[in-house]
């Protein structure tokens, strides 16, 4: 009687329960609003970034959305929290890749580190945007885009 | 035993099992699982008949309709003209002029927007909807508005979700052109007291559009009866084909109307200078039609007027009342929508998963709801929800089904706490 997917791994459900970096940053220096308007997932994601290293000191997000975005919210403030701007480009396009399935982390070489869980997303592909949401929101803010960032 | 638990009695007039035996799709397995196809608000299955009278048509008897001069031609108009003699009276006019086809309710919807609303609606006027409407019978009104400067006017909802019809009183005035609601609303299963709207709506000078969408495959209607001045139907939420659907209206407001698609089939006359136009329904119909798919619909509305639109009101009717109570008794559930007089249709939250999550997981036991906002946000902000997960049943569906469904959500809640 188990619930045999990839989806709802006990990862994901913990970051579900228990999301990382689910708080706004005050005085950010980006940050963006995406909206998946197929389903009414809303979000907003706040980075700290330091512009004359490049690296993101903080990232955070807020909103409402189901496990799946929630946890690879949680997972993704978590994973680039440090990273450069280049580095965080790089793991965008792998990210992006791989739930779309044109990427097999086990397969191909990456730098996902343990967001590869979410490589089970491309089974179901009425969800792969609810756990792209916030990586696409993510890119919006570091581009300054002004208008809310949709999934479709 | 099924008796006890379902309050229906032995004379009830659904054979359940002879019914499921007419929808081949209801003998597949998804994941392993029986499939529980619990979302019949989005669309129906369709009948074995209804499959195979549209194959035949297809095979032996298809041609061009209100064209051809030759015999095949005219035998496929003669049968178009039957399904829509077959449509007429399924809703209760004698006279099928009154019907005409569009793709479904959406484009019904911005035919009358388009063809009455830009003829009669006016800078300053008002066009009044409902707070549970689907996107399709509000954005068409909200673009009128915009156009010609008009106001729209949204009758309140209690925490029952049914309409406050106190407040839609006030909203009527003589400025009101167009009143606009659901018979159902497809988010919370609420049936609404449109007669009454109706006739209020008339009082003030209005004309009034009732979709039919959510109604028309669960209950009788007689649009004669309500005296509206258009009813929409979607055929794949009939068990037709997907693709056909359309729309009743008086005769004296389908002759007042200016066309919405225009090129052949919808003129009485073309020269370089001036075209004038057909008679309804053809100036309505312009291009070639989705002949076979009216086919469809006609042979579905002879299945499900086989059945009895009564006794599947009372059939659904006991399907909604064991499915709440199944529902009602699982903590940490919430039922939206508890109108007083409600059709076959739950939508609920759970305070521990998501409506997305939990449509993933129960899809994983083969039963398929819909979890989202049902083209509904307007209702979804009302209640204060982004989403919920609905369970939507037909006359095919079975008591016991209810009971896979209550069972599922019980697991969803225990891995997701």
């Amino acid at each position: 009687m188990s619930y045999d997917n990839e989806l709802y791994q006990q990862v994901i459900l913990d970051h579900n329960r228990n999301p990382k970096n689910f708080r706004e940053i005050k005085n950010a220096t980006h940050h963006c609003h995406g909206i998946n308007p197929l389903c009414g997932d809303d979000m907003t994601v706040y980075m700290d970034v330091d512009s004359e290293q490049g690296v993101i000191r903080d990232i955070s997000f807020v909103g409402t959305g189901c496990a799946i975005s929630k946890a690879s919210s949680s997972l993704m403030t978590a994973y680039l929290k440090g990273k450069t701007l280049d580095e965080t480009r790089i793991i965008f396009d792998e990210f992006h890749k791989m739930v779309l399935g044109e990427m097999d982390p086990e397969k191909q070489e990456h730098h996902l580190g343990k967001l590869k869980l979410f490589r089970g997303i491309r089974e179901y592909p009425s969800r792969t945007k609810c756990a792209s949401l916030a990586w696409h929101t993510m890119i919006g803010a570091l581009d300054k885009k002004s208008e809310e960032i949709s999934t479709e | 035993m099924l008796d006890s638990n379902t309050g229906l009695s032995d004379k009830s007039a659904i054979d359940i099992e002879k019914i499921r035996r007419d929808f081949p799709v209801l003998s597949q397995t998804v994941h392993g699982k029986p499939l529980v196809y619990l979302d019949n608000g989005a669309t129906t299955h369709k009948p074995q008949c209804v499959i195979e009278r549209v194959r035949k048509f297809d095979a032996e008897e298809y041609g061009t309709v209100r064209r051809g001069s030759y015999k095949m031609s005219e035998q496929a108009t003669l049968r178009y003209e039957e399904a829509r003699q077959k449509v007429a009276e399924f809703f209760g006019t004698p006279d099928r002029k009154e019907i005409v086809f569009t793709s479904g309710t959406t484009q019904a919807i911005n035919l009358v927007a388009y063809s009455y609303g830009r003829k009669f609606v006016n800078s300053g006027d008002e066009i009044i909807i409902s707070n549970i409407e689907h996107h399709a019978n509000t954005v068409p009104w909200q673009v009128l508005c915009e156009e010609k400067g008009a106001k729209l006017k949204v009758i309140p909802v209690n925490d029952d979700g049914e309409l406050v019809m106190e407040e839609y009183e006030k909203l009527l005035s003589d400025k009101t052109r167009i009143v606009a609601v659901n018979h159902i609303s497809n988010a919370l299963g609420t049936i609404n007291p449109v007669k009454e709207i109706i006739r209020k709506g008339h009082e003030a000078g209005a004309k009034v559009l009732i979709d039919g969408a959510q109604s028309s495959p669960h209950m009788k209607v007689d649009v004669k009866d309500l005296d509206c001045d258009f009813y929409t139907f979607s055929g794949h939420k009939m068990y037709a084909p997907s693709g056909i659907g359309g729309l009743y209206g008086k005769m004296d407001v389908w002759e007042s109307m200016v066309p919405y698609v225009t090129g052949g089939d919808m003129i009485m006359q073309v020269t370089l200078e001036k075209t004038t136009y057909a008679k309804p329904p053809a100036r309505f119909e312009a291009g070639t039609p989705p002949i076979t798919q009216v086919i469809g619909m006609g042979a579905a509305i002879d299945y499900i007027t086989g059945i009895g639109m009564d006794n599947i009101f009372e059939y659904e009717t006991s399907l909604l009342e064991y499915g709440t109570g199944l529902l009602q008794e699982i903590d940490g559930l919430r039922i939206i929508g508890n109108a007083k007089e409600k059709a076959s249709i739950i939508s609920f939250v759970l305070d521990a998963a998501h409506p997305h999550d939990v449509g993933s997981m129960l899809d994983q036991d083969g039963i398929a709801v819909r979890g989202g906002h049902h083209c509904a946000q307007p209702t979804m902000i009302r209640f204060g929800v982004p989403a919920t997960t609905r369970a939507s049943m037909t006359f095919y569906n079975k008591h016991e089904e209810l009971d896979v469904l209550a069972e599922s959500i019980r697991k969803v809640i225990k891995l997701f706490s």
